[in-house]
């Protein structure tokens, strides 16, 4: 039996996607657009999103629009910007009640289709420039969105980290761009972007939800009039070892200190040891029987969050801990030792199967909303790969101790970055 | 077993109350891979005041018991329940709110095991001095992590601004001070008070079969030696109408200031449908006000006041209830002085028309379909209903029922200006 059904099919400058379900009380669309992820254009594509979401040129101000969507029975519409590996990617999302469970029947996808499309083609824009004062106001809450990554504490340490340490790649930069960038954006600047984005991103548009393939392809032929393009692609690179780790230690007002540890995983998704690493970050550290949670947390009482993570299509492991600043030393020893222990295959039988049986939950939890399955699904587009859901659970399944080992192996420390409080500030 | 069928949204809901008194609600979903349980009492850190069960004097215990008693009930003396989900295949929590204490697990497969180790281990505690110790340090970090984050100080600020006296205003984890007195007989005395199966709701959702899932439970509470209990008395001072504090603001680390204004709750001793009525009313009175599509949002907007950290929130538990309206704000005092004084002019009717009465109806109930696509929600929103005597597939019906007279009506009871507060963080 196959979990996902996906239907991909290449349309002329786009690919459509379509997965049916009955599952959900709500169909859903996103619309990506991808491209490399450079300083030249970060900053016009964060803010590009919140532009096109703000008017139309149908609903030339917010009221309208949001008044219209309110119409929809509360359609959900939202943007967002992120980075997967070293691309940039635009989310445009629409969340539609299905309205077999409404007492009005009208056919709400199309609706939001249109929607989309009038969102994405006929912006409130004239004369090759947006609509000022859109434009002004979206710059604005920009520059507080970018500010205001300073004030969460947690996240601000994680950000540092990646910069510090991938310092001259294009991954140090924040997928909301950068701050003296913003001011020198114009209404023309941005609309001359916006017009490059549409002809050269790579973009994909996803569609889940109970509705008829033939409906979704037939609507989509009308409204997604688009050019041949060739996407850029990135070129994976070799980044050199570093001949000693990097230390970085940064004092700030706050009570307790957050330590974050980068790693270079040296393995992608797609790759065939892929797999293997998934397994070795559930037992490191993902989960709340990993060895960090067991051995900082539980064993030593030192904190109330361990954890690590993986950034799949950059080959980077992240370690994060909250913990009071002067057991700084005897986290980060706890941390190295596990990591040691990783590599001497130092791990049982039980660590396997527990963690080869809750990454099975948790891959097909993701698959139980539409937003995880599409995000699952836009692996394979980042990375070129086919890889299905049936893949993924099979890889888990087969991952060996001897690949584990290797995969652990592979792993090497790259910087330690430490936010702590001042002595005497608090 | 009772089964409840809801046409209009297409759901059937199980339900049967065990002879110990655990209400068990099971809600089969087809076509989804998970199944999510929660299994919660009604108790959390507003309980800080009660006769324990088997005395006759009300005792008053250390602030944060109920969270730190949520931590210590994983911990059994062969190890930590956690590893046992993993080995089945479940990721599980638990979360400790003002008045309820959830313990829950999801997962693809091995429900019938996780179901078992669910109600197996809330119902079987293990306390010793020793890992209550331990747990101190645990929490501890817990602790300053919300300390150190401004989001969390604004809105408990506005909270402690508003309550003279009701334990709402205690930090839910308590503070490191606070958590130092706990010990293993104290814990064991909230558990024994609080975790009867009378005082408890299990909720299933998932592709299950009702009938297995029901017979599963009443078998396992059939070899459980549970006497009846009489009814939990819980103590709370009487709360003054008007706020305790008009405005404080506290400096942190910051760029970006915050700013909440609040409304101290008018009507918190109703329950069953009066509330769900009530609190829908309020809800869409919000949305009418400072929804994106209000002209109110777009002068705040327009005016820089406002970006896209901009929420307003309503919450209402037995005896204590608040409205709250915020953002980050590069104007903290132009941003409360808008807000108050556009809740002072919707008093009297401002700012209410049939229109956006009507589409604002329309969007909360294709929210609350969205919100059906998530079992979470599902049992955790339920659950909450329920003890409120409240039922959540009532919503759509009372949304549609809902006049003009009713937000007019909500709008003059909730708002006054002494029952208005600010709070905000401001960089250092």
């Amino acid at each position: 039996m196959t979990v996902v059904d996906e239907i991909v099919k290449k349309k002329k400058g786009y690919t459509l996607h379509f997965v049916k379900t009955d599952q959900y009380k709500t169909n859903t669309i996103v619309w990506k657009m991808k491209a490399p992820l450079e300083n030249e254009t970060v900053t016009l594509r964060a803010l590009l999103p919140n532009v096109l979401q703000n008017s139309s040129k149908k609903y030339p101000t917010t009221t309208s629009l949001q008044s219209y969507l309110e119409e929809l029975y509360g359609a959900n519409f939202f943007v967002d910007v992120g980075k997967k590996g070293e691309y940039h990617i635009m989310s445009f999302s629409i969340e539609l009640a299905n309205e077999k469970f409404l007492k009005e029947k009208t056919p709400l996808l199309r609706t939001g289709l249109d929607f989309l499309a009038s969102i994405l083609f006929a912006p409130n824009a004239e004369n090759g420039r947006f609509h000022e004062s859109s434009v002004t106001s979206e710059k604005r809450i920009l520059k507080q969105r970018l500010q205001s990554l300073f004030d969460d504490k947690m996240r601000y340490a994680s950000q540092r980290l990646i910069e510090e340490m991938c310092e001259n790649e294009p991954y140090a930069l924040h997928p909301y761009g950068r701050l003296d960038d913003v001011d020198s954006i114009s209404s023309e600047s941005l609309y001359q972007y916006y017009e490059r984005a549409l002809r050269e991103d790579e973009l994909d548009l996803y569609v889940v939800g109970d509705v008829d393939f033939e409906e979704v392809e037939g609507a989509c032929d009308q409204l997604f009039l688009l050019s041949d393009r060739q996407p850029k692609l990135v070129k994976k690179r070799s980044i050199p070892s570093r001949s000693e780790v990097k230390v970085v230690k940064e004092q700030q007002y706050v009570k307790q200190g957050k330590l974050n540890i980068g790693y270079r995983t040296h393995v992608s998704f797609g790759d065939p040891d892929y797999f293997a690493l998934q397994v070795f970050n559930g037992i490191f550290g993902g989960f709340s029987h990993s060895k960090l949670f067991l051995n900082v947390r539980e064993k030593e009482s030192l904190a109330y969050y361990a954890s690590s993570r993986l950034e799949s299509h950059k080959g980077l492991m992240m370690v994060m801990s909250g913990i009071e600043s002067k057991n700084y030393e005897k986290a980060v020893a706890i941390i190295h030792e596990q990591l040691e222990a990783m590599k001497n295959g130092d791990f049982s039988e039980k660590e396997i199967e527990q963690t080869k049986a809750v990454i099975h939950n948790q891959l097909l939890e993701t698959i139980d909303t539409q937003r995880g399955l599409i995000e699952m699904l836009y692996h394979n587009v980042l990375a070129k790969k086919n890889v299905t859901v049936e893949d993924w659970l099979q890889g888990i399944v087969e991952a060996s101790d001897s690949e584990i080992v290797k995969v652990a192996e592979k792993i090497e420390m790259d910087t330690i970055y430490f936010l702590s409080g001042q002595e005497g500030l608090n | 077993m009772e089964k409840i069928q809801f046409d209009q949204l297409q759901e059937e809901l199980y339900y049967e109350k065990m002879s110990n008194g655990l209400d068990v609600y099971v809600l089969p979903k087809q076509g989804f891979h998970k199944t999510y349980a929660t299994f919660t009492t009604k108790y959390g850190s507003v309980d800080n005041e009660f006769v324990p069960l088997g005395k006759d004097q009300f005792t008053h215990v250390p602030d944060g018991i109920a969270h730190f008693l949520e931590h210590k009930l994983f911990e059994k003396e062969d190890g930590d329940v956690f590893q046992q989900f993993s080995k089945q295949g479940a990721s599980a929590n638990a979360f400790t709110t003002f008045t309820r204490t959830t313990y829950l697990f999801s997962s693809t497969s091995n429900v019938q095991q996780n179901l078992e180790t669910l109600i197996n281990f809330v119902q079987d505690p293990y306390f010793t001095e020793k890992t209550v110790e331990k747990e101190k340090g645990i929490i501890g970090q817990e602790i300053t992590m919300y300390e150190d984050n401004p989001d969390w100080r604004v809105y408990f600020g506005l909270i402690e601004n508003m309550y003279h006296h009701h334990p709402v205003r205690i930090d839910i984890a308590g503070t490191i001070q606070s958590i130092d007195k706990i010990t293993k007989d104290l814990l064991y005395e909230c558990y024994y008070t609080f975790y009867h199966p009378s005082n408890m709701l299990l909720f299933v959702v998932g592709p299950v079969n009702p009938e297995e899932i029901m017979n599963q439970v009443r078998e396992n509470q059939s070899k459980k030696n549970y006497q009846n209990q009489p009814e939990i008395r819980r103590h709370f001072e009487k709360e003054p109408e008007d706020v305790k504090e008009k405005l404080r603001v506290l400096p942190m680390d910051v760029k970006t200031p915050k700013c909440y204004v609040g409304i101290k709750g008018a009507k918190t001793d109703i329950k069953g449908i009066e509330m769900l009525r009530y609190e829908l009313s309020i809800n869409v009175l919000l949305e009418m006000l400072f929804g994106k599509s209000s002209q109110n949002y777009f002068d705040l907007y327009e005016k820089g006041l406002i970006d896209d950290s901009f929420f307003f929130d309503f919450t209402q538990e037995e005896g204590f209830g608040f409205a709250m309206i915020g953002s980050d704000t590069m104007n903290p005092d132009e941003f409360a002085k808008r807000i108050q004084s556009v809740l002072l002019d919707a008093k009297t009717g401002a700012y209410l028309t049939e229109d956006a009465l009507e589409r604002t109806k329309k969007k909360k109930i294709g929210a609350f379909l969205r919100s059906l696509n998530s079992p979470e929600f599902i049992a955790n929103q339920f659950t909450r209903y329920a003890f409120h005597e409240m039922n959540l597939f009532d919503v759509v019906p009372t949304l549609e029922q809902l006049t003009f007279d009713d937000i007019k009506k909500v709008a003059a009871e909730l708002i006054a200006p002494n029952r208005l507060t600010t709070f905000q963080v401001t960089p250092k």
